[in-house]
């Protein structure tokens, strides 16, 4: 919990990176995460795949099925966790995914599971504040953040529910739709995140949608973080095993633009 | 003829206020669905206090499905079975003619539930999946009844095996669109469901197909769906003033089979649901959820799941594709678990001798689906006293399977 609390400079919003556990394979991951940490990552979500990623757009369910084809297990997932623990003693990981293979075994198998793989933070797309229970416990019980999403749809009534329990950072997924598909507007997203602030003292990090160095620094200019998925997916999807120079050349392009974004409007 | 109200201890006051049926259910989907799951129960409630609501409910059953639905005594079956039957044995077959509604299947109920629902909560678009079809026919009639746009999703494998169902659905005016994700069945459809209404939340309605997804899914397709059993209850009353003793009915997602048994879950009456066992429960290639799966959660909901040991979802196979699904509506899940009803798989090859049985014996060509409730109850039909009574539910006519049982008997059309 601790590195998630520090992972959100004042000064400058942090950079969250996803990519899928296992595409194109368990062997590549670990050296798409070094990419990603030496391109400026500032968090890391690991995306656990899953057979039906119903929240997620065409890049990222095709990730889901290259990596199950090649045969990625939890088992895996966890291994490639506890590498990039021990490599990067200071970098926040967070794990992605859905309920099913998370609470397979049960939640605090899983709660266990990843603590001992030094897991920072969970979210888990398809448990919602209401179902909180069968996940949320275990995990805090853990000292691991249950990570929140807040969408559009999300409105202040609801909000506080969302946030109560909540931990690590709140997601503000800046579209109704899946992932990868387009982006909100900016005026959209300064007055949500304007309206989660309000609400809590947890950092907010921005996703969906988020591809070009713009429009990462147009979030980072409002937000406290932003997150980056669908796009670095793409770039696997095409690399493959030979991702990481491809990936850190575009996390690097990512950062410096987020570093001298508030600059940008000072000045 | 309506039942009392449930009593405290009752099996028909599930589920509770988050939609739990014990351990199973629940609102298991994104946070952008979340505030539309809680409207729709909103508006359900606001419906069901609303007896203007019922009445256009009802009305629409009667002269546009064509409600009740007969309950018929197969007697022919019913001699046919006693034939090889011990001295004594041999139940009493009726069916309840769910086969009969309007558009051949009871996936209408539920359909002209739902689509009123929308219109209530006014919304302008209509979505669903299928599998076989049957459900997007369904979905595809009310929207030309009620002038709605329809989009069908259904999985690219199901077009390519259930054309004249994509006929009919476009003849409705319905846009069907194939999805190539995943096995390209059901399960796909869903997804592919869901995703379209996450992205089109403020519009569009999705008209889930069977008892199961987040709450109050479940607990509105089976209010909806139990018009079957609300009517088999009275019409047996009145025909010979007893009830059953035993119900009968197959489960895919489980909606015709909670629609019979609902009615009559605090009687003293025995049920049977019948899944789908496809080449074998030995093997990999069924559709057993109950019998062989486990706990997980999928598509909005918890309960029984095909998947592997790190919950992985596994593809179901059935020689039905409106059964050729790896879950379960969560309250079949919590009515396994509390032992109210028994649960068996049928195989591909029964359900085929079940559904010749039924045609040359009674004139009625069902469904592959009610052929598995067909199969069942001709195996334990002779193991049944003379004077005790099976009511089925016969809930799909066949002629959208005759390509496939053709095929299967190795006649080529």
């Amino acid at each position: 919990m601790t590195r998630l609390a520090n992972a959100f400079p004042a000064d400058r919003a942090a950079l969250v990176c996803f990519v899928t556990a296992g595409d194109p394979d368990a062997a590549s991951t670990p050296a798409i995460l070094d990419a990603l940490v030496e391109g400026g990552a500032d968090v890391i979500e690991l995306g656990m795949p899953f057979t039906d990623p119903m929240a997620d757009g065409p890049a990222i369910q095709a990730a889901n099925l290259r990596s199950l084809a090649a045969g990625t297990k939890t088992a895996d997932i966890l291994q490639i966790a506890t590498g990039f623990r021990s490599r990067h003693p200071d970098v926040p990981l967070v794990l992605m995914g859905y309920a099913n293979p998370m609470t397979r075994r049960g939640p605090e198998w899983f709660a266990d599971a990843a603590a001992a793989a030094g897991v920072d933070g969970v979210i888990c797309v398809d448990i919602p504040v209401e179902e909180d229970a069968s996940l949320g416990p275990a995990l805090r019980a853990k000292g691991i953040a249950p990570i929140r999403l807040a969408t559009p749809t999300t409105d202040a009534a609801r909000l506080p529910a969302v946030l109560d329990g909540a931990g690590g950072f709140l997601y503000y997924v800046s579209v109704a739709g899946i992932t990868g598909k387009q982006q909100a507007v900016q005026a959209s997203i300064e007055e949500a995140v304007a309206r989660l602030k309000a609400s809590t003292d947890l950092p907010i990090a921005v996703g969906f949608g988020v591809r070009t160095p713009e429009q990462a620094a147009a979030i980072a200019r409002v937000a406290d973080g932003v997150v980056v998925g669908s796009a670095i997916v793409d770039i696997v999807a095409q690399h493959g095993a030979n991702s990481s120079g491809p990936v850190r050349d575009y996390i690097r392009s990512l950062s410096s633009a987020i570093a001298t974004a508030r600059q940008t409007t000072n000045a | 003829m309506t039942n009392a109200a449930p009593q405290p201890n009752s099996y028909r006051n599930q589920p509770d206020a988050q939609g739990h049926f014990g351990q199973f259910g629940g609102r298991y989907v994104a946070e952008t669905l979340m505030p539309l799951v809680l409207d729709l129960e909103k508006h359900y409630r606001a419906a069901q206090a609303d007896p203007a609501f019922q009445a256009q409910f009802d009305d629409l059953l009667e002269h546009y499905v064509g409600r009740p639905s007969p309950l018929y005594y197969a007697e022919r079956l019913t001699e046919e079975l006693r034939k090889d039957a011990p001295a004594g044995k041999g139940a009493q077959i009726w069916f309840k003619r769910d086969e009969l509604n309007h558009t051949g299947a009871h996936k209408i109920n539920n359909c002209i539930g739902q689509i009123l629902l929308a219109m209530r909560m006014g919304k302008t678009r209509i979505i669903a999946e299928t599998g076989a079809g049957q459900h997007g026919v369904a979905t595809a009639t009310v929207c030309a009844r009620f002038g709605l746009p329809c989009v069908i999703y259904m999985g690219a494998t199901d077009v390519a095996r259930q054309q004249p169902n994509v006929f009919r659905m476009k003849l409705l005016g319905a846009e069907v669109i194939p999805v190539t994700s995943g096995a390209a069945t059901l399960k796909d459809a869903m997804n592919e469901g869901l995703r379209d209404w996450v992205a089109n939340v403020h519009d569009t309605f999705y008209i889930i197909g069977t008892a199961a997804g987040p709450h109050p899914y479940p607990e509105l397709v089976r209010d909806f769906q139990s018009v079957i059993g609300k009517e088999a209850r009275a019409q047996m009353l009145s025909r010979i003033n007893r009830l059953p003793d035993l119900l009968v009915a197959a489960i895919g997602g489980g909606s015709n089979a909670l629609g019979l048994f609902h009615p009559f879950l605090d009687d003293d009456v025995k049920m049977l649901g019948v899944e789908a066992a496809g080449y074998g429960l030995d093997g990999n290639e069924h559709a057993a959820s109950l019998l062989g799966g486990f706990p997980g959660i999928l598509h909005g909901n918890k309960t029984y799941l095909l998947q592997d040991e790190d919950g992985q979802i596994t593809e179901g196979h059935s020689i039905s594709a409106g059964l050729d699904y790896p879950g379960i509506g969560p309250e079949h899940a919590w009515l396994k678990d509390m032992g109210r009803v028994e649960y068996t798989a049928i195989t591909d090859d029964e359900a085929l001798d079940g559904f010749q049985l039924l045609c040359r014996t009674e004139g009625i060509i069902p469904a592959l689906e009610p052929a598995h409730a067909i199969a069942a109850v001709a195996k334990i039909a002779r193991d049944m006293d003379r004077d005790q009574i099976i009511l089925a539910n016969l809930c799909g006519r066949g002629d959208k399977d005759i390509f496939t049982v053709a095929e299967k008997l190795g006649v080529e059309m």
